[in-house]
C-alpha cells in the first residue's frame, strides 16, 4: 500500500516537474488530475475522442464503451440534419447538426446514456462510461 | 390500423402504394363532401367545374437545402406557388404540410414567407414537420405561421361545410418512436370533433403520416390509432400529411390518407435503399422531369378516388 502510494506521489512530483516547464498551471492541473498512475504507464498521454458516425439515420456504433472522461465526437454524415438528444437530459442536446458537423460531449461520470436524435427518434444510441 | 396496414384481404381495405418524385403540389376539388386530388395544371381544368370549392396542398419545401439533387429549392417552391396562381379555379386557400424550412434558421423561414406571399391565395394554413422545431420546439415557427387557438399550436377552422383539423405530431418525440400527438392533443381533437354530425365532410392535416406507413424509417405516428378512433364515424375523411416526399395512398374504411410529395427533392420509396435521405442520382437539369406523371386511382365501393400527377415544368 505505502510503497503503490509513494509511486502515486512520485509519478504526480515528476508530472508537476514537467509540467513547471510548461506555459500554464492550469494546464498542469488538468493533467494532473487525470489518469491514475498505472494508466500513465500504458502510454496514451491524452484521452482519444471516440467518434460516432451518423449515416443513413443509424449511429454508429449505436453502442459504445468508454472510460470517464472520455470526450465523444458525433459527426453527421447524411444529408438531412440531426439533433443529438440525451433521453432523461443526462447531457446536453446539440444544435441542429447539418451535414459534416460535429458535437462533442465529455463523459465524466459513469453510468449508461441513452440518447436519440430528436426529429428522427427511431434513431437510438447509448454510452457506457465506465 | 397497425392491424389493417398489410390486410390486403377484401375490397373494403385495401393498401395501393404509389411512388412518385418530387412535385409541385396538390389541388383538392370538394364535390358533394368527398375530396378529389388533382395535380397542379391544365388537366385539373376541367375537373374544377363541379366542384363546390378547392384547395391546394404543397409540402416539405426545406428552404436551407443546397445539394443533389436540388441546388434552388427556392426556385422549385416558387414555380409551385406559380402553378397554383395559374389555375383558372382559384383554390380557396393554400395548405403547406410542414418542413417548411430544412434547419429552422429565422432566414430560412424569411425566405418562406418571401415566397409564400407571391401566392394569390387569401390564407395558407401551416403545420410544422421536424425540420421546423429544431431547437426551441417551434417557438419561431408558431409565432410566425401559427393560427395561436390552442397552447399546443393544433387547430380546427370550418370552410363551406367542411372541417378542417391541423394537428402537430413532430414535437415531444420519444426515444425509439415516431410522430407523436399527445394525450393532450388527442383529448382536444376528441372534443373538437364531438359535436358534429357524421355527414359533416372532414379533412385532418398533419405532417408526419399519421398511419404507419414504415415505422422502420419512422414514417408513422405513434399514437395516430387513438386519433383515427375518432374520426372512423364520419363518412367521409380525408387526411393529408407530408414528410417522406412522394405519394402514397391507403384507403380504410371511409378513411383516406394521402402523403403529398415534396417541392424540393424525392425520397426513395419505403425499404429502397439504406435510409430515407434526398434521392441524389438524377441528372443535373432533369429534376423537372422527373417530377413525374402519375396515376394513382382507386376504387372503392362506388367511391372514386383519382390523383393526377404531372410535370412541373
Amino acid at each position: 500500500m505505502k510503497s503503490m502510494a509513494y509511486g502515486v506521489a512520485r509519478s504526480h512530483a515528476t508530472r508537476r516537474r514537467s509540467c513547471a516547464l510548461l506555459l500554464s498551471g492550469a494546464l498542469c492541473l488538468a493533467m494532473g488530475a487525470s489518469p491514475p498512475a498505472g494508466a500513465a504507464n500504458t502510454a496514451a498521454p491524452k484521452a482519444q475522442a471516440q467518434q460516432i458516425e451518423i449515416r443513413n439515420f443509424a449511429f454508429a456504433p449505436k453502442s459504445l464503451t468508454v472510460r470517464a472522461g472520455t470526450r465523444v465526437v458525433w459527426t453527421n454524415r447524411d444529408e438531412e440534419p440531426h439533433v443529438i438528444t440525451s433521453a432523461g437530459s443526462l447531457f446536453a442536446s446539440s444544435k441542429g447538426l447539418d451535414t459534416s458537423d460535429s458535437y462533442a460531449v465529455t463523459f465524466s461520470k459513469p453510468g449508461t446514456y441513452a440518447y436519440y436524435c430528436s426529429i428522427h427518434p427511431m434513431m437510438v444510441g447509448t454510452i457506457i462510461v465506465q | 390500423m397497425q392491424d389493417n396496414h398489410d390486410n390486403e384481404a377484401g375490397g373494403r381495405r385495401q393498401f395501393l402504394k404509389c411512388m412518385a418524385w418530387a412535385g409541385a403540389g396538390t389541388l383538392w376539388l370538394m364535390k358533394g363532401g368527398v375530396l378529389h386530388a388533382h395535380a397542379l395544371g391544365e388537366g385539373a381544368k376541367a375537373a374544377a367545374t363541379d366542384a363546390s370549392f378547392s384547395f391546394a396542398q404543397i409540402s416539405d419545401s426545406h428552404i436551407g437545402f443546397h445539394k443533389e439533387p436540388n441546388m434552388d429549392v427556392v426556385g422549385t417552391l416558387r414555380a409551385s406557388v406559380a402553378l397554383v396562381n395559374a389555375q383558372a379555379a382559384r383554390p380557396d386557400f393554400l395548405l403547406h404540410t410542414g418542413d417548411l424550412t430544412h434547419l429552422s434558421k429565422p432566414e430560412e423561414f424569411d425566405t418562406l414567407a418571401g415566397v409564400m406571399q407571391e401566392s394569390h391565395t387569401r390564407k395558407v394554413f401551416y403545420v410544422p414537420g421536424e425540420h421546423d422545431v429544431i431547437g426551441d420546439n417551434g417557438a419561431e415557427f408558431f409565432r410566425r405561421f401559427g393560427e395561436r387557438q390552442q397552447a399546443g399550436g393544433w387547430y380546427s377552422f370550418d370552410h363551406r361545410g367542411v372541417h378542417f383539423v391541423g394537428l402537430i405530431n413532430v414535437l415531444n418525440l420519444k426515444a425509439g418512436g415516431l410522430g407523436s400527438l399527445g394525450a393532450e392533443q388527442l383529448a382536444w381533437l376528441k372534443k373538437d370533433l364531438a359535436g358534429l354530425s357524421a355527414e359533416t365532410p372532414l379533412v385532418v392535416f398533419a405532417h408526419m403520416p399519421l398511419w404507419p406507413l414504415y415505422p422502420s424509417w419512422g414514417w408513422g405516428t405513434d399514437d395516430s390509432a387513438e386519433a383515427m378512433s375518432y374520426l372512423r364515424r364520419f363518412g367521409s375523411v380525408s387526411v393529408l400529411n407530408g414528410h417522406i416526399h412522394q405519394i402514397q395512398q391507403k384507403v380504410e374504411g371511409n378513411i383516406t390518407f394521402y402523403t403529398a410529395r415534396s417541392t424540393a427533392y424525392p425520397q426513395p420509396a419505403p425499404g429502397v435503399g439504406p435510409g430515407p435521405g434526398p434521392m441524389k442520382e438524377i441528372a443535373p437539369g432533369a429534376l423537372h422531369r422527373y417530377l413525374g406523371i402519375r396515376d394513382v386511382r382507386h376504387v372503392q365501393g362506388k367511391q372514386v378516388l383519382a390523383v393526377t400527377e404531372e410535370v412541373l415544368s
